[in-house]
């Protein structure tokens, strides 16, 4: 009976849900793309060259530790209501996660290979991308993937803070749009955090050298523990 | 509450009478902070700890009897787990939402959610915690002499601490960042300001007042079970360097 009436809420709202998500999807594009913009580059290259280690460690358990409606009241205080609020402090959420695990994955690759690439005669940045980050990619899409569902499952909060348009408006406002939408909404948020990582996972699949592929066991232990 | 944040009519600021700095809404009034700290910001954040508490508190004894019961029967790993990270996928806002339906605006709303979040990490740490002290310690404890139970307690135990310690540490900053958007179902805690001050007009003040001790508090319970840590397993510092 319930799914009855999840069901005809999804067809009673259709298009709402379908406004609701797009905006919700501009949202995480935004604040994620430009959290790998800012988080991979850096993270690689403080990998590539060893240095910074205290710094991409620490800058992790740092962001764990920020409350994610905190830092979007700090937000709202500098950059007042809106989307824009609401990208940055998801970047500020997702940054440390992903630049953390793309320092640890190009740290991490076995020194000897690197001798070896130098002993072959390649340069620095020869070695760094051809030998370092294709070592480094499941590690780093790890990383990318668990950033993802974090940015994604905290969307909803865009709500409660000032900057509505997306499925969160329908979860925070269940006078209106009762149990059913509370749940057919976060069933969709649930749906849309299951496609990114499943593109995610297909991206990485790709990028990942024919030859290493399904050697490298995936690393998730200890990363994936965020709750939006 | 929920009216007010949502509905789309611009909200005529009302941050009360008071100095310029206030009127004005300046960046941040330390005057009107230190003025308010007694009745809203101190208040807050000994409601917001003592929720962190409670939910730690039930979180951890629901996990390690899981974990537990776990280690002695295998079967029950699978089940338990699965639930868990059902539970832990589900956005922190809806949790609250569905809830108010069944349990209203009160302690307990506020509370399930946050031990839910508890559940997935608390269990997995203890239980990989468990599982991962060598086969031959649990041996050489056997031939000892000891029993089951003076093994679990005496040897796979302390061994599994720092696990446990570690889980226990992401759980309480999970916590308390989710501590602050119970306020929205359940008006305590330092999450109870920031959105007052939203529906003030988003009053610079009080939101970076109440975000800062959020944040604080969150590295502030991190760090302290970092210490935590630190002081009760001494052998886990020789080998990290």
């Amino acid at each position: 009976m319930v799914t009855a009436t999840i069901f005809s809420f999804y067809s009673d709202h259709a298009s709402e849900l379908v406004d609701k998500s797009i905006w919700t999807l501009k949202l995480f594009a935004a604040a994620f793309g430009l959290s790998v913009l800012i988080a991979v580059p850096i993270g690689v290259w403080l990998g590539h060259i060893h240095k910074g280690r205290f710094l991409a460690i620490n800058l992790s358990n740092i962001g764990r530790a920020l409350p994610s409606l905190a830092v979007i009241a700090i937000g709202i205080a500098i950059f007042g209501l809106g989307f824009l609020n609401v990208t940055v402090a998801l970047i500020v959420i997702a940054v440390p996660v992903i630049l953390t695990n793309a320092y640890v994955a190009v740290d991490g690759v076995d020194r000897e290979l690197i001798e070896a690439a130098r002993g072959m005669g390649m340069s620095g940045l020869q070695t760094l991308f051809r030998v370092e980050l294709p070592l480094a990619l499941p590690l780093l899409f790890a990383g990318m993937r668990t950033a993802a569902l974090y940015v994604m499952a905290t969307t909803p909060l865009a709500a409660v803070v000032g900057a509505p348009g997306g499925l969160g408006d329908i979860i925070a406002n269940q006078a209106s749009y009762r149990f059913e939408g509370v749940v057919a909404a976060s069933l969709l948020i649930a749906l849309l955090a299951f496609a990114v990582d499943g593109l995610f996972a297909l991206l990485q699949r790709y990028a990942t050298p024919r030859s290493l592929r399904g050697r490298q066991k995936y690393e998730v232990k200890g990363t994936a523990l965020e709750a939006g | 509450m929920t009216s007010l944040v949502l509905a789309a009519a611009p909200v005529v600021p009302d941050f009360g009478g008071g100095s310029s700095c206030v009127r004005n809404n300046d960046f941040f009034c330390w005057q009107w902070f230190k003025d308010n700290w007694s009745d809203t910001f101190a208040p807050r954040l000994v409601e917001h700890i003592w929720l962190t508490l409670i939910a730690l508190g039930i979180g951890f004894a629901i996990s390690f009897a899981a974990a537990l019961f776990a280690h002695r029967h295998g079967w029950f790993e699978f089940p338990f787990a699965t639930l868990s990270s059902f539970l832990y996928t589900i956005p922190s806002l809806a949790l609250f939402q569905v809830l108010v339906g069944i349990t209203g605006l009160t302690l307990t709303t506020a509370l399930i959610p946050l031990v839910t979040y508890t559940l997935l990490i608390l269990f997995r740490n203890t239980l990989v915690g468990l599982q991962e002290v060598p086969e031959e310690v649990t041996e050489a404890a056997r031939g000892m002499g000891l029993t089951r139970r003076q093994i679990l307690w005496r040897v796979e135990m302390p061994l599994a601490l720092p696990a446990i310690l570690a889980g226990l540490q992401i759980a309480a900053v999970t916590v308390v960042s989710l501590a602050t958007v119970a306020a929205f179902v359940y008006d305590h805690g330092l999450g109870s300001p920031i959105f007052d001050a939203i529906n003030r007009g988003s009053f610079n003040t009080e939101l970076i007042g109440a975000g800062g001790l959020a944040i604080l508090l969150g590295i502030a319970s991190y760090a302290l079970f970092a210490g935590v840590q630190w002081v009760t397993t001494p052998w886990t510092r020789a080998r990290r360097t």
